[in-house]
């Protein structure tokens, strides 16, 4: 009598769990269709354990740099770990979490995000918690993981115990059911790629018409946090032997004010680290505003992104010493493939929008 | 113990006062009832029932509280 | 912790799983330890306010009756030689001594409660704030009110001679902390607590499931219904709501304040039942009561017990008030004979006011109930004769027009503690007879009160159901006792249907908001 009530009783708890999971794989958002960025972060563990190079940050590397190009012209391999406004101290959990995985050459963080000192920092917080959202749940479960939600949470979150939240998304997606479309039910138990190494490919044109004005700040000083995941970020690399590259993409919204620059500038010196602003290498590069930006000037599309790629793909060979890669066949025929599906999506969306 | 129902019965003519024995559990008697009680008791037998006295075993029925008032005339 | 917190469930789970794994005598220590830990989440610059009263009223109760043992034991050793006067006499002076012990320590505990409230509202809130108490100014030390009536209970009754008082310091302190009645009650007595609190406690399959099954059912209540329409209620407090608006009003936040607080409370009992502890009933299904009396009496029950034992009996069967009596029966006739009745209730429903906070609406509110409550004893007579005439008790519809009409009366008085200017609550009550915007329910106002048309299908569908399950306890009485004796699937899946309708309608977390969820430029 025992020995079969614990077996119904197991049995009835395995039947729960199983569909308390199969509910939270239903309502948790599939990015597929449009917010693809919601997918890019979960797309690294199948392309990991070989990179040369590896990108961290927010939308200005996902938008910016094409690791196909990278490998194209230079045999460089590379994945960006981007994803929508990225906070530093995402982005600095997310490169101890990818030394699990592998010890790239370098190190490449754009420090856009330098901006934001706290969560708090990016004023509307419901959106803060959205863009949380998108990079913590495509993270695998860790120590990483569970410090970058740690750092991560809005206040609002705080007050619901978040991280129970993010331990089970069910919790956060509960009434999400009145929402759900085909795609829900498409993407129940697998998902599609949509990024090419972390590349999220635009293939639409907004020329730059004039600049976005922003409201000059009272202080330029960069805030403690920020420098605190930043310093993080140096003894990080240093003591794995990779080398940490900081860069400004060359987008010209938001505008990366010159006092901020001059921080950077100083910070590299210090610590003895390259710091490029693409702002400066404008023509070097050879971006068109008229034709490499899909949305005036904010981000760069494809054929901007293949331009940048070019540009510092050279760096990468002569400043940091990343040697040609494409003799090697194994490695060759898995980045042909990827090359492959980089163009067939290039043209299907090049054809979709024109 | 007549006197003591004659009070009660007054306050309830349809109970039956001497069978009933669930008065307060019932919710036969409610507070407003029980203050009555005590006051007409204080006026016919000249004894003052204390506040911790007002507990339903003591107004369950008319037999505990002729019980109660009678305790309470001895001390 | 709130009670709908995860950390509190994480909290309650891992609590429930150590009880039953501990050795059982160690269990109220678990639960001592659980019930402070519990408090200091709260905030640690509270924990001084519970340490205060558990200390002092420990302390008194404890002094009273070594008083008594040795009044006892004198008035025994003397038995022979003692008058029956003079016993008496050394009696009341006993009395009298304890009588001021209490009183002192009773002092200077609702002082504290006195001040603590007063911290809380202007003009003191910012002259607390000045003086650096910011902590005192944003809420009131967790469950305040409640251990505080609970002590004080049991320390009248201690110098009344109905209760024995505790001696070891650690297990009174555990009936003042006990975590689930904490917040907001049920406010019990240690005689009605002790016998379950201090036993050691077997595993009780029956006994878990029951509890978490009331558990669950209060987390329907207050997660599903009560945070969903909490938002209209707030809408409906603006000045534009009137006529029908304010009867909304009346309705939504009857709906909300019973889910809410009967949610709670069902939480409170399920937990201390799945630890095997039995505390009070505080609701009996109010709303089923066919006038305000006895309305009082199923609603927050164990307040009114309270009110009941330690203010409105001392007040009304104390001497001068019998003696008023005397007095004014022969002047007044019947209805002096009620006078000091009505001068208690005055006195206690003044007090049951200003617990409930100490803005002028809550005294207003208070003297409604009572004024409510006289003119309908007032009224019995004539009411008798008007029944009689038309045989209404014995038709069938007549009952449910009595709680129908309750329940309207009850809206009208309730409402009162939404509006902190009593000036706004009458011009709102004055607007019923002035404004006859029937329009508002089907012109779209109901959309633009913070409900959705889904919110109001699951409101509505929850109601349903938990309207559907009271006619079911009142007529067959517990329904988890009806389900046990039905087959075992049909139990599951009924708990488990009930526990996903909270979980995928509960309104709990940060909603669900696609705005949110698309990407703009960074």
């Amino acid at each position: 009598m025992k020995k079969k009530s614990v077996v119904i009783l197991s049995i009835t708890l395995c039947l729960v769990f199983l569909s308390l999971w199969i509910l939270q794989q239903l309502l948790m958002p599939k990015y597929m269709d449009n917010t693809k960025e919601g997918a890019l972060i979960s797309e690294y563990y199948d392309n990991a354990g070989n990179n040369d190079v590896v990108f961290i940050g927010d939308c200005e590397v996902y938008e910016n740099f094409s690791p196909i190009t990278l490998w194209e012209k230079y045999g460089i391999t590379s994945f960006i770990r981007g994803s929508a406004q990225q906070m530093i101290w995402q982005s600095y959990y997310l490169m101890e979490e990818t030394f699990r995985y592998e010890t790239p050459k370098v190190m490449v963080f754009n420090v856009l995000s330098m901006k934001y000192d706290t969560p708090s920092s990016t004023g509307d917080s419901g959106k803060r918690e959205a863009y949380n959202r998108m990079t913590l749940d495509g993270m695998r479960w860790s120590k990483h993981k569970w410090n970058a939600i740690q750092a991560s949470l809005t206040e609002e979150e705080k007050t619901w115990n978040g991280e129970w939240m993010y331990l089970f998304p069910l919790l956060r997606y509960h009434d999400r059911w009145s929402q759900l479309n085909r795609d829900d039910f498409k993407y129940l138990f697998h998902r599609d790629q949509v990024s090419d190494n972390g590349y999220l490919m635009q293939t639409g044109i907004k020329p730059v018409t004039g600049e976005h004005p922003e409201r000059p700040l009272a202080d330029y000083t960069f805030g403690e946090n920020s420098y605190y995941y930043l310093d993080k970020m140096v003894e990080l690399c240093k003591a794995k032997g990779t080398q940490l590259v900081l860069i400004k993409a060359p987008t010209l919204s938001p505008i990366w004010w010159d006092e901020w620059d001059a921080q950077m500038e100083a910070y590299a010196e210090e610590h003895d680290l390259l710091y490029i602003n693409f702002l400066d290498h404008q023509d070097e590069i050879g971006i068109d505003w008229n034709t490499d930006t899909y949305d005036t000037g904010f981000h760069l599309n494809v054929y901007g992104a293949e331009k940048l790629s070019d540009y510092f793909g050279k760096i990468l060979q002569e400043e940091c010493g990343i040697t040609d890669r494409r003799n090697e066949t194994e490695l060759a025929e898995i980045w042909q493939e990827k090359v492959k599906i980089y163009y067939e999506r290039k043209a299907k969306m090049e054809a979709a929008t024109q | 113990m007549e006197q003591l129902l004659e009070i009660l019965s007054e306050l309830h003519p349809d109970v039956d006062f001497e069978t009933e024995e669930h008065l307060i559990d019932n919710g036969i008697l409610d507070s407003f009832d029980i203050v009555t009680i005590v006051a007409e008791i204080n006026g016919e037998f000249d004894v003052s029932i204390p506040a911790e006295e007002l507990l339903p075993e003591n107004f369950n029925s008319a037999k505990a509280l002729y019980a109660l008032v009678e305790r309470l005339m001895e001390e | 912790m709130l009670f709908t917190s995860f950390n509190f469930l994480a909290f309650a789970a891992v609590l429930l799983v150590l009880y039953y794994l501990i050795p059982k005598k160690g269990q109220w220590i678990l639960l001592l330890a659980a019930s402070y830990f519990f408090y200091i989440c709260a905030g640690l610059e509270y924990l001084g306010f519970i340490l205060f009263t558990t200390i002092s009223t420990y302390a008194t109760a404890y002094v009273i009756s070594i008083i008594l043992k040795k009044q006892d034991a004198y008035l025994a050793e003397n038995k022979a030689t003692l008058s029956r006067d003079e016993r008496k006499a050394y009696k009341n002076h006993v009395k009298c001594i304890n009588r001021w012990i209490m009183i002192a320590c009773l002092f200077l505990n609702f002082a504290i409660l006195a001040f603590c409230k007063a911290c809380i509202v202007e003009p003191f809130q910012a002259i607390a704030e000045e003086r650096g108490l910011s902590f005192l100014t944003v809420a009131l030390p967790l469950g305040i009110s409640f251990y505080m009536f609970q002590s004080a209970g049991y320390l009248i009754d201690v110098y009344r001679g109905t209760a024995k008082a505790e001696k070891n310091f650690f297990r009174y302190a555990l009936f003042v902390s006990f975590f689930p009645q904490l917040v907001q009650g049920p406010i019990s007595r240690l005689s009605q607590l002790a016998p379950s609190l201090y036993a050691p406690h077997a595993f009780d399959g029956k006994q878990v499931s029951f509890g978490l099954q009331r558990v669950l059912w209060g987390y329907f209540k207050k997660l599903v219904i009560a945070d969903r329409i909490v938002a209209a209620v707030v809408t409906l407090k603006h000045p534009e709501y009137t006529g029908v608006g304010f009867i909304l009003l009346g309705v939504f936040y009857a709906i909300q304040i019973y889910a809410d607080f009967t949610g709670g409370i069902d939480v409170a009992i399920g937990l201390g039942e799945a630890l095997g502890i039995k505390m009070p009933e505080n609701f009996i299904r109010p709303f089923f009561s066919k006038n305000i009396a006895e309305y009082w009496r199923r609603w927050h029950s164990t307040l009114g017990e309270w009110m009941k034992d330690y203010i409105f009996y001392p007040i009304s069967v104390s001497s001068p008030m019998l003696k008023l009596s005397k007095a004014a029966r022969k002047k007044l006739g019947n209805f002096g004979k009620r006078l000091p009745v009505y001068i208690a209730s005055i006195a206690t429903w003044f007090v049951t006011g200003i617990w409930h906070g100490l803005t002028p609406n809550f005294i207003v509110w208070g003297m409604l109930n009572c004024f409510v409550i006289v003119v309908s004893e007032e009224l019995t007579p004539l009411y008798e004769k008007f029944h009689n005439r038309f045989h209404l008790k014995q038709k069938a519809w007549y009952g449910g027009f009595e709680m129908l009409r309750m329940f309207a009366l009850m809206n009208l008085i309730r409402s009162c503690d939404l509006f902190p200017h009593v000036g706004d609550y009458f011009s709102r009550l004055g607007s019923l007879f002035t404004t006859f915007n029937f329009h508002i329910l089907w012109d779209g106002t109901m959309m633009k009160l913070g409900l959705s048309s889904l919110d109001y299908a699951i409101l509505g569908f929850s109601i349903v159901i938990v309207f559907a399950i009271s006619v079911i306890q009142e007529k067959k009485g517990s329904v988890r006792e009806l389900l046990w004796n039905k087959p075992a699937v049909l139990r599951y899946v009924l708990i488990y249907a009930l526990f996903l309708i909270v979980l995928l309608m509960g309104s709990f977390g940060i909603g669900y908001n696609p705005g949110n969820f698309i990407y703009n430029q960074f």
